[in-house]
């Protein structure tokens, strides 16, 4: 029984952990790999760091060039801390709405989140001259959760249904994408362009007061989305199981939902709404440590991390001088990914069962 | 004592009621096997009884108390339920499914106990799953994967067992395989199942109590003999059918023959073919 799974029981208090076995060794491996990019993507860009002087400098025990400091401390650490950050942020939002809805293509961007922040952000840009930077995140919160909010009601029939919030969240999503091209046309041409920026999702140019608004929202969310992990295993065997199980489902579903519409929002307000992270972070991590969410978030969050983080290097080392998006990069490498996944799930429904 | 009964319980969806002013005492420690014609309401009975579905009117009682008014992990802990073929999360391994068993009996901190562990080594052992406790789901056969949703319901460790048509899909060797567990639970551990089935011959083999259910209402319960007749048969799914006995076990067996409403024209039928031969 013990073979697979990681069990830790305190002796003297009531506690106790069912893991994954494998989860541990695949975090420390993930986290390990992410320092590795964190390293890099400090040390690369037009004033070159070498590894050596990057990993002193945060020690302290730098050769005291100032330079560094610097770069590293006020251009670089905001940027790729925040691209860590949105990343496992996404991806746990992914893992859960693909829990919750039972379907593995579900992203996001399903419950509204992107677009509904990205109609608040760009009729903000555009529709608001001469409006801060910095009210860009705010409003995009905003506009995510009024479109969760406009998506749950209209999907509840006297009782919530998965089903209804996809196809509602589908169709919802297309209005909001059109209403924010048809905004977009109103505009001159500096502020389509940022507009457009916006909503290709990329971390360029993050301050550390992003850093500090994301950093709040995924020391609350985060542990929430830990901690109702069982509800989620439970959830993710369908309706009728689980309230078999003693789940009383509904109110677990919300709260579950509003801790993932809470963590894609964040993402999104701090770095537009990056696609696909959080539709292939989920599934590779599935692939690594099974569909149990104990081990699933937390190795989800770190695949999360470490391909915003990646996509970014790779975006600004690509064309350099020239940035690509991180947004955009995550796009090339998701949009195959995803055309992979829709191919293999319909084989598995046309040749399933045995 | 009567563990579960229905009292003038009307079920239903978004139409007309499924289930209606139904009566229904199931007895503690017995195997009731609900049957009936598709559309009959005996799933949308076993989800009222399960709790899964609010009566319109008229309630479900558990050792006394409306079910309804019970908290939902009360009732997990007492009754379990699998519907019609579930469908369990891709990658989901058969140990993994089982420990979803003991949801009920956990709490935030308390994962999993010493008590979870040594429950669900016993469903594996019971179910004999153990040699496939780290197998994936959908690389088992049908009836290895009944047996592993199955023994997630026992994991559960309730005396209720509610289940609905847990033989669907399955070829005769799978279904008796299961079937046989299920009877072996009910014997030897004393708990109280009530499960839906298409086959009545399977359902007069197993059932202490057949239940005959005909548009949302029951027409006949009691023991198999006294459920399986022609009359029933007739009345409840419209066939005619002779009921033999069962050389091995003496269970009644009905042989089909004819739907009542085409036996005349099946008469007229013959006649012609016996006008044609002369």
């Amino acid at each position: 029984m013990r073979d697979g799974w990681l069990i830790l029981r305190s002796q003297r208090l009531p506690l106790s952990l069912r893991l994954d076995r494998r989860a541990p060794l695949t975090i420390v491996t993930l986290l390990a790999l992410s320092l590795l990019v964190f390293i890099v993507s400090i040390g690369h860009g037009e004033y070159p760091i070498s590894a050596v002087d990057v990993v002193s400098t945060f020690l302290g025990l730098g050769s005291g060039n100032d330079d560094y400091r610097l770069v590293i401390f006020e251009f670089r650490l905001p940027r790729v801390l925040l691209a860590l950050m949105v990343g496992a942020a996404l991806a746990v939002a992914g893992t859960i709405v693909q829990g919750v809805t039972r379907n593995p293509l579900a992203a996001p961007e399903i419950i509204g989140v992107s677009s509904g922040a990205g109609l608040a952000a760009v009729s903000l840009i555009v529709l608001v001259p001469g409006s801060s930077v910095m009210l860009v995140p705010p409003a995009a919160l905003v506009g995510a959760t009024l479109a969760f909010a406009l998506i749950y009601g209209l999907a509840w029939r006297g009782g919530d249904s998965p089903l209804r919030l996809i196809l509602i969240g589908i169709g919802l999503a297309s209005v909001t994408s059109a209403l924010t091209t048809l905004v977009v046309t109103f505009a001159d041409f500096y502020r389509a362009g940022q507009a457009l920026l916006w909503l290709t999702g990329s971390v360029y140019g993050r301050s550390w007061e992003h850093v500090r608004a994301l950093t709040l929202w995924l020391a609350l969310l985060l542990p929430a989305a830990l901690l109702l992990a069982p509800q989620l295993n439970v959830l993710s065997l369908g309706d009728e199981i689980a309230r078999g199980l003693g789940s009383r489902v509904t109110a677990p579903r919300l709260l579950v939902l509003l801790v993932g519409v809470g963590l894609a929002a964040a993402a999104v307000a701090s770095a537009g709404p990056i696609g696909f992270v959080g539709l292939m972070a989920p599934h590779l991590a599935r692939r690594l440590v099974g569909p149990a969410h104990e081990g699933l978030l937390p190795v989800a969050a770190a695949i999360g991390a470490l391909l915003v983080a990646s996509a970014d290097l790779v975006g600004r080392s690509l064309f350099a001088p020239i940035e690509v998006p991180c947004g955009v990069v995550t796009a090339i490498i998701g949009a195959p990914y995803f055309l992979y996944l829709l191919a293999r799930t319909r084989m598995r429904a046309s040749g399933g069962e045995t | 004592m009567s563990m579960l009964e229905a009292e003038q319980l009307s079920l239903g969806y978004d139409g007309p009621a499924i289930v209606d002013q139904l009566n229904l005492v199931v007895t503690a420690g017995s195997m009731t096997v609900l049957v009936g014609p598709n559309g009959c309401g005996k799933s949308t009975l076993l989800r009222g009884l399960a709790r899964i579905l609010k009566p319109r009117s008229g309630a479900v009682y558990l050792d006394g108390k409306i079910i309804q008014k019970l908290p939902t992990r009360e009732v997990a802990l007492r009754l379990g339920f699998l519907p019609q073929s579930p469908l369990a999360p891709e990658g989901m391994t058969v140990r993994d499914l089982i420990a979803q068993g003991r949801f009920p009996h956990q709490r935030w901190f308390q994962q999993w106990t010493v008590e979870d562990e040594r429950i669900t080594t016993q469903v594996l052992e019971m179910t004999d799953l153990t040699d496939l406790a780290g197998r994936q789901l959908d690389t088992l056969s049908g009836g290895q994967r009944q047996r592993a949703w199955i023994a997630m319901a026992l994991a559960q460790n309730t005396d209720i067992l509610l289940l609905d048509e847990p033989t669907t899909y399955l070829d005769l060797a799978h279904q008796l395989e299961v079937l046989q567990l299920l009877q072996r639970l009910n014997k030897q551990e004393g708990r109280t199942i009530v499960m839906v089935l298409h086959d009545l011959n399977l359902a007069a083999r197993y059932a202490d109590t057949i239940v005959a259910l005909c548009a949302g209402k029951v027409v006949a319960a009691g023991k198999p003999w006294s459920v399986m007749t022609p009359e029933m048969l007739r009345q409840v799914f419209g066939v005619e059918a002779a009921i033999v006995k069962d050389p091995v076990n003496g269970a009644p067996i009905c042989i089909p023959h004819g739907l009542v409403g085409a036996a005349l024209s099946q008469e007229s039928a013959l006649e012609q073919v016996v006008y044609a031969g002369r």
